[in-house]
């Protein structure tokens, strides 16, 4: 049974529609990630399943039961704020204990001095003092318990959110862009260290974001959502490998798919793709533009009677571990991308023809309006390679 | 106008002579010299509305000058002595501290809990926000002549209230045990649409992700979120309004002068109307200034504690 269901979820603000009907069913202990561009309605959609938001239109589901206009409060989850709203007057210790007193203590306890007269007010801070020291432990801030968020570096502020969402046990953890405001490096690392800490909890993350890289790192599966819709779920190497939507692949995977425009010719509809004639048989019909992604990886060199693609290299980018050649094509707008291993054209100046080929396996062929097409190798032609 | 010309001129002749001479040192006191001269407008008005008055009337507490008098000698701290001594200074001065402990609390309370009811609304908020800023902007004689019109004891728009709701009259103004309090009250009528205002910009300033963290964490109630969020956040806030309200209230003299004139028997007497009947009605003018420097140094304290907490804006660090 799913975790979350949510079915044909919709919302408004105003006139203008943010989410179109969205239907998503999230697995107990899946770390799920929602990505896409900014405005596209990620944001609207975790708060309507957190519940700080009302959906127009559709229901949310959490464990089986509808929590359509059952309180935040009371659908037991937890979020971590892309701002990290910890509460400045408060050290990160009172911070973290927060979810806590709110649910073990009563409103007579928590007022300041009458709540030693209660009875059972010592004992539930002992508990407390122990959960949020356990946490303290787990993320390794002991020595910053007693500090307010302002003396925090923003590492730091984000690992006491994120000891405030985890110290209790909610049904599922929402995160809305929690690595944004960090530095590079940082966000690199903290994105190892929540994949780990998902691990360890073994609870459901909802994981929202606007970097790919992010989604793709750490998600079990993605959701790519895009004007309010979500385009395409799966695994990371499916969304990767096998993008159902011109848009998918060109958000999906760095640098940016190579969209080449192509047509569909003669009876067999075979791919004319930079004035060469491609053997494989497009399933649309013949005299249609098509879309062609290449990845970079998938482009190599070639010698100049087997190539399919060729232009003047117009800049080369040297990472380190691999090469980035940019080449201009005749008749395509874009810079065509090859990613080459270390060294791979070292021989190759700028300004030089350079000439590419793929195999057809790695060709993803879009239509018009950005749908997926199928192809497949026309007969008695032998394969590219 | 007449200040600068005359400041663009001195500092011009002044530096006249320097420039032939030493043009290094010129060069070094030009931007001392402008700052000077660019103070110099401000700091004539200061030394002429404030700062001469305030020790004038220092010196003067030290005399016993009287209004009109052709002559007058130095009495060192006689006055002080007297005034320490003096049964009404003490009435007065308890009376304005009492005055001070109701307006203050009431006048806040009564200012968070409009901003908050204002806040929380979604609709007519700026038509609340000016209905109850009309006292604050309104000319307190004039208000209270009509509170004088309210209060009347047997026409009055409140006891007749009263009587129709089968309630005693009461005697608001003549009554030694009410007309303090009653006096209190005006004062908290005016006072409370500023803190309102005041309240309702600390209310703004709220980032609105620290309540809906709040509402993840479990905070169910309005009640516990106030105590979460709202109560902590506007801390700041809350020590402005305290001492900004208090400094006002220890003011309070309009009312009294135009409803009680400090009666019935001393009920009503404060600082500002003991010091004016002193000054004017009995033209013991070297009396009133040392009324007028105690009225001063409790004001100064309150002014010293608002600098204190402005400057400690980073109150969270
Ligand atoms: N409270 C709101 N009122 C009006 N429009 C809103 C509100 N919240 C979000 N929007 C709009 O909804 C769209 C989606 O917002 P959001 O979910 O925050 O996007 P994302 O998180 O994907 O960047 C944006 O165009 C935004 O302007
Ligand atoms: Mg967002």
């Amino acid at each position: 049974m799913a975790m979350f269901e949510l079915t044909g979820v919709r919302k408004s603000f105003e006139r203008t529609e943010v989410l179109k009907g969205v239907d998503l069913d999230i697995a107990d202990g899946e770390f799920i990630s929602l990505v896409g561009p900014s405005g596209c309605g990620k944001s609207t959609l975790l708060r309507i399943i957190a519940g700080l938001e009302d959906q127009t239109d559709g229901s949310v589901r959490i464990g089986g039961d509808v929590v359509d206009g059952i309180r935040p409060a009371d659908r037991n989850l937890a979020m971590v704020f892309q701002s990290y709203a910890l509460y400045p007057h408060l050290t990160v210790f009172n911070n973290i204990a927060v979810p806590l007193r709110m649910r073990r203590l009563s409103a007579l306890q928590r007022l300041p001095l009458v709540r030693w007269l209660v009875p059972g007010t010592r004992s539930a801070e002992c508990g407390i003092h122990a959960d949020v020291e356990k946490v303290a432990e787990l993320l390794g801030m002991r020595d910053l318990l007693h500090r307010k968020p302002a003396q925090l570096s923003g590492g730091q502020r984000q690992r006491v959110a994120v000891g405030r969402a985890i110290v209790r046990e909610p049904r599922g953890f929402l995160l809305d862009e929690p690595l944004s405001n960090l530095d590079a490096k940082l966000r690199v690392h903290m994105r190892t260290e929540i994949a780990q800490l998902h691990r360890r909890l073994a609870a459901t993350f909802i994981y929202v974001t606007h970097d790919q890289a992010e989604a793709m790192t750490m998600s079990d599966r993605i959701a790519v959502m895009m004007d309010g819709n979500i385009i395409q779920i799966g695994s990371p190497d499916d969304v990767y490998d096998d993008p159902q939507d011109l848009r998918v692949a060109e958000f999906i995977g760095s640098p940016k798919i190579n969209i080449l425009e192509g047509a569909t010719v003669g009876e067999d509809r075979a791919l004319v793709l930079a004035g060469h004639r491609i053997p494989i048989s497009v399933s649309e019909q013949a005299g249609r533009s098509i879309s062609v992604g290449i990845r970079p990886e998938a482009m190599r060199l070639a010698s100049s009677e087997g190539a399919l693609v060729s232009g003047r290299l117009a800049h080369k980018e040297n990472l380190g571990a691999e090469v980035l050649l940019h080449v201009d094509v005749d008749g395509q707008s874009a810079p065509v991308i090859v990613r080459l291993d270390h060294g791979g054209a070292r021989s190759i100046r700028i300004g030089e023809m350079i000439d590419l080929t793929f195999a057809m396996e790695d060709l993803r062929l879009f239509d018009k309006a950005g749908r997926r097409v199928g192809a497949k190798a026309a007969q008695k032609e032998l394969a590219y390679g | 106008m007449a200040d600068v010309a005359i400041a663009t001129t001195l500092s011009q002749e002044t530096a006249e002579p320097a420039r032939r001479g030493r043009p290094r040192l010129l060069a070094k006191l030009r931007r001392p010299l402008a700052a000077l001269t660019l103070l110099l407008p401000a700091m004539t008005l200061m030394t002429l509305l404030l700062i001469g008055p305030v020790v004038a009337v220092l010196a003067m507490s030290l005399t016993d000058y009287q209004l009109g008098a052709p002559s007058w000698s130095f009495v060192g701290f006689d006055n002080y002595l007297e005034l320490y001594g003096d049964r009404v200074f003490w009435t007065s001065l308890l009376n304005t501290l009492v005055y001070v402990a109701i307006v203050v609390p009431a006048s806040m309370a009564l200012g968070l809990g409009i901003a908050l009811l204002i806040e929380s609304g979604t609709s007519l908020r700026a038509f609340y926000r000016s209905i109850f800023f009309i006292p604050v902007m309104a000319t307190l004689i004039a208000m209270a002549i009509s509170w004088e019109y309210m209060l009347h004891p047997q026409f009055g728009l409140i006891n007749l209230t009263l009587k129709s709701l089968g309630l005693p009259a009461q005697a608001w103004l003549t009554n030694p045990e009410l007309a303090l309090p009653t006096i209190a009250a005006i004062g908290v009528w005016q006072l409370f649409g500023f803190n309102m205002v005041l309240f309702l910009a600390g209310l703004v300033s709220i980032p609105p992700h620290l309540y809906e963290a709040a509402v993840m964490d479990g905070a169910r109630s309005a009640w516990s979120r106030f105590w979460l969020v709202t109560w902590p956040m506007l801390g700041p806030v809350t020590m402005f309004v305290a001492i900004i309200s208090a400094i006002r209230s220890f003011q309070v003299f309009d009312t009294v002068h135009v409803l009680t004139k400090g009666g019935p028997s001393k009920a009503t007497e404060v600082l500002l109307y003991s010091m004016y009947s002193e000054g004017f009605e009995f033209f013991r003018s070297g009396h009133a200034a040392a009324i007028a420097v105690v009225f001063l140094a409790f004001v100064l304290l309150l002014t010293i504690l608002k600098v204190r907490v402005i400057e400690k804006k980073v109150h969270y660090a």
